[in-house]
Parts: structure tokens; C-alpha cells; sequence
């Protein structure tokens, strides 16, 4: 009998601070675990006593390289408690904005953290050294990301623009025509990134999942729809916690989310790509399909040619939205405070966010409830690896544990996210 | 002759969002020229590799929340010759510093699931309670080009060129009207620290202090004109507690208007 252990302690290339420990005995699998030790920061705790209006700058710190998600879930469900509904020209702005996030975040992942596991180096910055036109091609796809949001929302990270109604300030269609030059040379860089991305060299390994991810008749979702799976599930934001639940294990900092049913499921570009391929644009389908995808994809590993794909549809949106644009009259609509209750889900980069607020008549926050994609997905992560290293059991310990840290980056994880939702809840008596 | 070494640069990651560090990736036009001029060798958000200790310089995120990371931040000391914290967190402890000012006993009924596998501390502290530090780099998120200079000045032994006067003084350097004398907006922009360019009022809001207390703050100004502006005291203990709430000068703000304090 022999015994044999895969342990990484501190995972590279993902967001936070997480490990791996595998346990073998004979070459089957006996245990694993993703550890995440991120220390908690107990948000949802924090939120409470704080004013409606803050919760968007507020979550948006919960994550550096997704804040735009956590603001569009925030003051959508403000929206929600408070019977509010924003549409016409601002509702195209938060769709702009969250363009400007997926190519942004997509394209880190895809060159910076993803890429350098199927070309075997050890950083963006080492595959550089070969590849630098590559390289150079990824970061200046990356700026026109993050210029979206940087002249939309203020900043890159932690943009200030956000507010509950809509945005505090908005532009002419003259000041967004720089942003038209650099995403029409970024959709061109967006196809070449899926063709590159295509050429990689896959392990077989399709899975049976639940994919899990927001559905809109008339477009790719971002800011709404009903949540769906290819087993049936159809229900609206409100509903999201009478069929899904959140446990706390020991060896994780970030609770672990599952079906209430069927357990374990799969959220973000995958489970979003395999639900709403026809919502893409044209240029975004063809290209998936000459890349050698079907209308569902069921490889983790190709995730980053799904990803790559939203860049691409991410680019041509931005440019659908820019070009039709028309400065609303006003910024935002008044929104008064009231007591209420306020649910939605918005397709951050890595999947569903789910924010659940209750205010009371002054609209201070009594309760948040947030459960980000990374604490969806950690199960089924752990599931991916109990399948993968059996069959991949003979390669050597080093070259195994590099392929699980891939298996784990194919979900772009955010660990920074998922650790700080552990419940805190105050009895006041 | 012969190139000199390149000076070793490591970042660490304690309680944080990782946006600081993200920073650094951020720098798409930057970021090649900047890896020809240090060695990266540790970066675990960007890099597998891990080169060994010790470092010429450490770049520091996040605040000390576990029993764990106090530990940790000594060691990561001892190692760096140089050491920089970066960002709201580091610096000041961060938004999860607001645990600091709820009552210890409110905590006792803290409700988890599983409480005992939790290990964390009653308060989230800024690097410098714990050792000492070299510079410290504001901004909740900093501002990458400040990152920029504050390398660059490492790598050529000068001081970074970061002013600690107010926020108020960016705007009146871009000529941003003032929001809180020409429209009534409350803003901490006579009491934060400069760094971002005065970004809030440039998009109609006011500051919301991201940089922290300037030099020689005058809190107690700003509180009175937001009391003649309408502004109760919940008003104000919720405005200085953000995300540099246990910043020295805004968390005794708060706390002279914070009535569970009395």
C-alpha cells in the first residue's frame, strides 16, 4: 500500500489566499480539500446600521478585481427593496460599465493568470520573455477594459460613479469617442485571443454539471433575468435561497453553497456561455463555433476560450451601446428611503452575485445577505479533482500538482470574494 | 561592466480585497518596463515562482485580523529590508476595521454556524502597530501611478514624491468647484489625505475620505460645517467611519459623536 499526498500551500495565481491538500492511498483519491484561509472580514456584519445608499461602496471592497459586480448587485437590490426601476439610457450605462469589468477581469485571468499553466511558465511576466507581443497584445486588451471603467466609474478599482438610481454624473457621447477607437482595434485583439486561446493543448475532461446562471430573453445577461439551470431550475432572484443553501466546513474560511436538490453546481462564463449561447452576437457565436466549440461546453479547462468569447462579445456590446448612445437628462433617479426588502443577481465575471438586503423606514441596512460565485463553486471544484487525479495519476508529483493548481485556475477564483460571507449575525436582545 | 543585481521585490497579502496589489498588474503600459528593472520574486497573485528570502523590498497589503498573520508579519519583517504597506488596509486597518468600535460583548451572541473553526482577532490593525514600516502608500484603492513613483523612488534611493496635503487642494489645483460651498454636498475633502486627484468632486459627489486623514487634520471643522450643512451625529460617525474608520484622527472624530461611546 502506499500513501501519497499533493499539498500546495499557498495557491499562486489566484485572487486571496487559498491551498490544496490531496490525499491518495493506492492511487484512488481519499480526500480533498481547497483551503482557504483568507481571513474573514465580515462584511454582511459590517453592513448593518449603514445607510442604503453607502452598500455600493461599501461591497464593492470586497473584491479589487470585480468591485463593478458587487455594486451593480447592490443597488439593484436597493432598487428591488425600494420600488424602484431604472431603464432607458442609465440601464445602457450599467450595461457599459460591466463590459468595461469582464474584458478587464477576463483578460487578466486569460494572459496573467490561466495562460502561462497551458504554455508552462511560471508567470505572465516569465512567458513574456518569448512572447512578448502576446503579452503586450493582453495588457493593452486589459486598458481598454478598464478604461470603461475608468472614465465611466472614476477609477479602475473601487470606481465612485455607482450610485442607487443610476450614476452621479454622465457624459456626452463626445467624451466616450476615445473609448470607440480602442475597443474597435479590442474586438479585433478579442478574436485573435480566441483563436490563440483554441490552440491550447486540452485534457479530455468533460463533466456532468449543473450550470447555474442568470437567463434574459433578449440578451446576454448582466444586470438581470430569472436564474437557470440545464435541470430545470427557473426561478426568480427572490427565490434564490428556498433552493440554495450555504454550509460551513472546517478546512474553508468561505461558506460552501449548494443546491438545496441536487447539491453541488457550476456558476460563471461556462454555465453562463451553455445557457444563453443564443443571446450572443453574431460575431461572438461564429467565432465560438470556428473555434471548435459547441453551443455547450463542458470542459473546465476550456473555460478560457469561453472567456475569451465574452471579452469578444463584451467588446462588440460596448461598442453596440457607445454607438447608439444618447446622454440621459438627468443622472440618476431620486430614490427616497422606505422599509423594505431588495433581492438580485448580477453575472459578475466569475458567476452569479447574489445580494439580499432588509432597511428599515429610514433606509438603514438591518440585514445583507451576499453569496459571491467563488463560494458557489468551491464544491464542485473539490469534485473536478476528485475525477481528474485518478485518471492523471501517473504523471510525476511535480507535474501533478502543477495540473491541479490549473484545474483549480480554470475557475478563475476569487478568493478574496468567498472568504468574507461568514455569517455574523448580532442578537440584539 | 556589468549590470548590477536587480533589486528583490515581494508582495504579501493580509486582509484585503487585493485590489492594491491588483494595482501593479493595473499598469498595463508600466508593468514590462518595471519587471525589467526588479526581480519579482514573490507575487503569489501574479507568479508560482517563489524565490527565498531575503528581499530588498516588500510591498505590503492588508490589515492583521488572525493570531496567525500577527505572527507572520514579523517574520515577513525580518526578511525585507525595506518595508511599504500599501493601501486603506495596511495602513489603517480597512473597512473590516469597523469591528473595532462595536462592543465586545455584542460579539459573544455572534452567531455562526461553526464558530470554533473561526480564528480571528477582536480588531483589525493597521502593519504599523505590529512592526516598524518604511513608508506607507494610501489610498483605498492606491493610486497606481503613486505605486509607480513609490518604486521607482525605492529603486533610486529617494524619497517618493506623495503630497500629504488635503484633497481640497487637488480640486482647487484642477479647478473643480467646490461641491460642499456651490451645492451643499457633504465632503471630506478638507480632512483626506491627496492622492487620488480630488476624483469625487470632478464626478458632482463629495469625498468619501479613501486616503485617510491628511497631515495635521482638523476634524472637528469639518464636523461642525456638517452640522450647520443638517447633518445629526449618526451622520457623522457613519461619514469618518469608512475606509480609514481607525485612522487616528477620524476614529477620535467619530468617536467624540458616537453616543454608545457617552
Amino acid at each position: 500500500m502506499t500513501k501519497k499526498t499533493i499539498k500546495v500551500d499557498y495557491l499562486a495565481r489566484v485572487e486571496g489566499e487559498g491551498g490544496l491538500y490531496i490525499k491518495m492511498k493506492d492511487d484512488a483519491v481519499v480526500d480533498v480539500k481547497l483551503k482557504i484561509f483568507e481571513p474573514p472580514r465580515f462584511f454582511e456584519g459590517l453592513l448593518r446600521g449603514r445607510d442604503f445608499k453607502e452598500a455600493p461602496d461599501i461591497t464593492a471592497r470586497i473584491c479589487g478585481i470585480c468591485p463593478v459586480a458587487y455594486q451593480m448587485s447592490a443597488v439593484h437590490a436597493m432598487e428591488n427593496a425600494l420600488g424602484v426601476s431604472v431603464d432607458g439610457p442609465l440601464r445602457e450605462l450599467r450595461r457599459l460599465l460591466y463590459c468595461g469589468e469582464w474584458i478587464e477581469s477576463h483578460t487578466l485571468h486569460i494572459y496573467m493568470l490561466h495562460a502561462p499553466d497551458f504554455l508552462g511558465y511560471q508567470s505572465a511576466i516569465h512567458m513574456a520573455k518569448d512572447h512578448k507581443g502576446i503579452v503586450e497584445r493582453g495588457l493593452k486588451l486589459k486598458k481598454a477594459g478598464n478604461q470603461i471603467v475608468s472614465l465611466l466609474g472614476g477609477r479602475e478599482i473601487h470606481p465612485v460613479n455607482v450610485r442607487v438610481g443610476g450614476f452621479y454624473k454622465v457624459f456626452n457621447k463626445q467624451e466616450f469617442e476615445p473609448l470607440i477607437e480602442s475597443l474597435k482595434w479590442a474586438r479585433e485583439a478579442a478574436l485573435e485571443t480566441v483563436r490563440w486561446a483554441a490552440q491550447f493543448p486540452f485534457p479530455e475532461f468533460e463533466q456532468d454539471y449543473e450550470f447555474v446562471a442568470l437567463h434574459h430573453p433578449e440578451e446576454y445577461p448582466f444586470n438581470e433575468g430569472r436564474i437557470v439551470s440545464n435541470r430545470g431550475l427557473d426561478i426568480d432572484c427572490s427565490e434564490y435561497e428556498d433552493h440554495f443553501q450555504e454550509t460551513h466546513v472546517e478546512h474553508s474560511n468561505a461558506l460552501h453553497s449548494g443546491l438545496k436538490e441536487r447539491g453541488a453546481y457550476f456558476v460563471g462564463p461556462m454555465a453562463r456561455y451553455s445557457l444563453n449561447f443564443d443571446q450572443l452576437s453574431p460575431i461572438a457565436q461564429e467565432a465560438a463555433l470556428e473555434a471548435g466549440l459547441q453551443k455547450e461546453c463542458r470542459n473546465p479547462f476550456k473555460s478560457i476560450i469561453i472567456r475569451s468569447i465574452e471579452v469578444l462579445y463584451a467588446c462588440d456590446e460596448a461598442l453596440r451601446i457607445l454607438q447608439s448612445y444618447e446622454k440621459p437628462e438627468r443622472p440618476y433617479i431620486e430614490v427616497e428611503p422606505a422599509e423594505g426588502i431588495g433581492f438580485s443577481c448580477t453575472e459578475a465575471p466569475r458567476g452569479i452575485l447574489y445580494h439580499h438586503y432588509r432597511l428599515d423606514e429610514q433606509g438603514k441596512i438591518l440585514d445583507a445577505k451576499i453569496v459571491p460565485p467563488t463560494s458557489q463553486n468551491q464544491k464542485t471544484i473539490e469534485d473536478d479533482l476528485w475525477k481528474f487525479v485518478p485518471k492523471h495519476i501517473h504523471l510525476s508529483q511535480e507535474d501533478l500538482t502543477w495540473q491541479c493548481e490549473q484545474a483549480i485556475r480554470n475557475y478563475d477564483p476569487c478568493i478574496s470574494c468567498a472568504t468574507h460571507f461568514l455569517k455574523l449575525d448580532i442578537e440584539h436582545s | 561592466m556589468a549590470r548590477k543585481l536587480k533589486p528583490k521585490v515581494a508582495v504579501w497579502k493580509f486582509a484585503s480585497c487585493d485590489g492594491c496589489q491588483l494595482s501593479l498588474l493595473d499598469c498595463e503600459d508600466e508593468l514590462l518596463a518595471v519587471s525589467q528593472e526588479i526581480e519579482i520574486a514573490h507575487f503569489p497573485e501574479a507568479s508560482r515562482e517563489v524565490i527565498k528570502g531575503p528581499y530588498d523590498l516588500s510591498l505590503v497589503e492588508g490589515s492583521i485580523t488572525t493570531p496567525h498573520d500577527a505572527e507572520r508579519i514579523h517574520k515577513i519583517r525580518r526578511s525585507s529590508k525595506s518595508l511599504i504597506t500599501i493601501g486603506a488596509c495596511a495602513t489603517a486597518g480597512g473597512i473590516q476595521a469597523l469591528r473595532n468600535f462595536k462592543d465586545v460583548n455584542e460579539f459573544v451572541s455572534i452567531v455562526y454556524a461553526t464558530p470554533e473553526y473561526i480564528d480571528t482577532l477582536q480588531k483589525s490593525t493597521p502593519i504599523s502597530e505590529h512592526i516598524k514600516v518604511d513608508f506607507e502608500l494610501r489610498g483605498c484603492p492606491i493610486d497606481k501611478m503613486q505605486l509607480v513613483e513609490v518604486i521607482s523612488a525605492f529603486i533610486n534611493g529617494r524619497k517618493p514624491n506623495t503630497p500629504a496635503h488635503s484633497t481640497c487642494i487637488e480640486c482647487k489645483r484642477r479647478g473643480t468647484v467646490c461641491v460642499m460651498v456651490a451645492q451643499g454636498k457633504m465632503c471630506m475633502g478638507p480632512v483626506t489625505h491627496a492622492g487620488c486627484g480630488a476624483l469625487c468632486p470632478t464626478y458632482n459627489r463629495g469625498c468619501y475620505g479613501c486616503f485617510g486623514p491628511q497631515e495635521t487634520t482638523n476634524a472637528g471643522s469639518l464636523s461642525s460645517q456638517l452640522k450647520r450643512m443638517g447633518a445629526d451625529d449618526e451622520e457623522i460617525v457613519r461619514t469618518f467611519r469608512g475606509f480609514n474608520a481607525y485612522a487616528e484622527p477620524f476614529r477620535k472624530e467619530s468617536e467624540l459623536h458616537d453616543k454608545e461611546n457617552h
